[in-house]
């Protein structure tokens, strides 16, 4: 296919058509509402189904109902959207169906405003639903990975019977770039063996959440960990620029890691040895990559558009070896290139070792803040 | 090498299509490039703009503090945008809608009536054309071709005929600056 220049929020939806997307549900909220506007389009043009439920509760439940017929299914929202969901986002984890979520995630906490954030990488990675369950989380920085991870995100749902999130901010859906889209599939009508496709001629089927017996509940729980278990095995993914010889290890996802590129390479052009290491799925995330990376490296700079949430995950995998630093900013507010590269330089000259390097941030933030 | 340009103004003026030209016209030339809006409630009625970045690698952040250039369609991105030019840039303003000229003696920065230049082509809405031809007159990111070029290619059949239009507007605006 050619490239194209796409928008990011309609790169994502178009790539999702052609890839197979039965159903669609959704409810709009800006600045994802360009994927459900596409869907309206597009969707019934092919013969597909698209609803705008009356809310994103109703949306949500429309796909855990019909992803239970074994149908490609996703919705698509924003971060208070994404908050309503969270029950059946859980139900579904909880019944093992495959389905697809983009969160165009926004500045909050509460209805917050509607600039790029990536304020909920707590929410989308470690639950936010109730119950022990894990969905993959994939992060796109560029409408080119959009593109590639929304497609995957229905593969990686199908084989493990698993939720898949696609998080990204208003950057990434109001871009253009240019990109390449997936040829035009086929619907091909996937019934899986669990799928509810009527049970005349066969054995009935069951699909729920409930298991009124405990005993049962905890086997299904068993299959989930040892899903999640292979599911750590096989699918993190991460970038990695200028890591060879890196000795400050900059840690950023989605916008801001692209962010940080440029501010790391500005930091490489006055000689300062750093590197990236972008993180492409949040959950799972890569551990081993940064464990290896602290057995070398003299410093950790993490890099996020809120306060210091993916910081948690890095200090883990650094286990206290090497200083990990930390510099964000929150509520819609996105860092410009050059304030990364003066946390760049001030690491590279003073790479102490902070217990929480969150109490100086927050007081170097006071500088930039208005009064 | 990364080129980084700003075309702010108001809603209205053809600040986001000039970006998406240039942002075509890069990528027609094989080059890496990004477009981006600024997106807020602002939409609705008052202040526009959007970066374009044209580059050679990859390209990390898709918006800069100190770009290279940039297009002021009136007044207030005059103010707003004078001061973050990188020295050396180049600043292009619509006289037309701005009641002084830039100040900043590090960077070279053209005025033009583009208002009364589109008016005299007989359509208003060519302004974004000329300030944009001005613009590439003192900016060597992509050449005047290119973006016939691209508009040629990208604009809707519907479109089509205000082609000539739109060529003569971006002609005249770098002429009106060489």
């Amino acid at each position: 296919m050619p490239r194209e220049l796409l928008k990011g929020n309609e790169a994502m939806a178009e790539a999702a058509i052609r890839v197979g997307l039965e159903a669609y549900f959704g409810y709009p909220i800006t600045p994802q509402t360009e994927i459900l506007e596409w869907m309206s389009r597009r969707m019934p043009e092919l013969g597909r189904v698209f609803v705008q439920a009356e809310s994103e509760l109703g949306a949500v439940n429309m796909v855990y109902g019909a992803a239970c017929t074994g149908a490609r299914v996703m919705s698509s929202s924003s971060s208070p959207g994404v908050s309503l969901m969270m029950e059946g986002l859980s139900y579904i984890a909880g019944t093992e169906l495959p389905v697809v979520l983009i969160d165009i995630m926004r500045g909050g906490p509460g209805l917050g405003n509607i600039a790029p954030s990536q304020g909920d990488y707590n929410q989308m990675v470690h639950g936010g639903g109730h119950g022990d369950y894990h969905p993959i989380v994939l992060a796109p920085a560029t409408v080119q990975e959009a593109v590639d991870l929304t497609v995957e995100a229905f593969d990686l749902a199908e084989k493990y019977r698993n939720l898949v999130f696609v998080v990204a901010d208003g950057n990434v859906g109001q871009i253009m770039e240019p990109a390449e889209l997936p040829a035009m599939r086929e619907v091909k009508r996937a019934t899986p063996e669990w799928a509810l496709t009527g049970a005349e001629g066969r054995e009935r089927r069951f699909l729920s959440s409930i298991y009124i017996d405990p005993v049962y509940e905890e086997v299904t729980n068993k299959r989930l960990q040892e899903r999640w278990l292979e599911i750590q095995q096989n699918e993190v993914r991460y970038r990695e620029y200028y890591l060879e010889d890196a000795d400050l290890v900059v840690i950023g996802f989605g916008t801001a890691g692209r962010i940080a590129l440029t501010a790391v390479r500005a930091a490489r052009a006055e000689g300062i040895r750093a590197g990236l290491l972008r993180p492409v799925a949040l959950s799972p995330y890569p551990y081993a990559a940064i464990d290896e990376l602290a057995k070398r490296a003299s410093a950790f700079l993490v890099v996020e558009m809120n306060a210091g949430q993916m910081l948690e995950d890095v200090q883990r995998a650094v286990a206290g070896r090497v200083p990990v630093d930390f510099y964000g900013r929150m509520g819609g507010m996105v860092p410009f290139p050059d304030e990364i590269l003066d946390e760049i330089r001030r690491v590279a000259r003073e790479p102490r070792a902070q217990a929480d390097p969150r109490v100086a941030w927050l007081k170097r933030l006071e500088k930039v803040l208005p009064h | 090498m990364q080129t980084e340009i700003i075309i702010a103004g108001f809603g209205g003026q053809g600040v986001l299509f000039a970006g998406e030209l240039l942002a075509y016209a890069g990528m027609d030339a094989g080059r890496v490039v990004t477009w981006i809006p600024s997106y807020g409630p602002e939409m609705r009625g008052g202040t526009a703009n959007c970066t374009v970045i044209i580059a050679d690698e990859e390209i990390g952040s898709p918006l800069v503090r100190n770009p290279q250039a940039v297009i002021a369609m009136n007044l207030p991105s005059l103010e707003k945008y004078e001061p973050l030019v990188r020295p050396g840039g180049v600043l292009a303003v619509n006289a037309s809608m701005a009641n002084r000229t830039a100040v900043r003696t590090d960077i070279t920065s053209v005025g033009l009536p583009a208002n009364e230049m589109a008016e005299s082509l007989g359509n208003r809405r060519l302004t974004n054309m000329i300030m944009l031809g001005a613009l590439l007159a003192r900016l060597p990111v992509l050449s005047l071709e290119s973006i016939e070029q691209a508009m040629a290619a990208h604009l809707p059949e519907r479109h089509r005929k205000l082609l000539p239009d739109n060529y003569k507007a971006l002609r005249q605006g770098a002429a009106a600056v060489s």
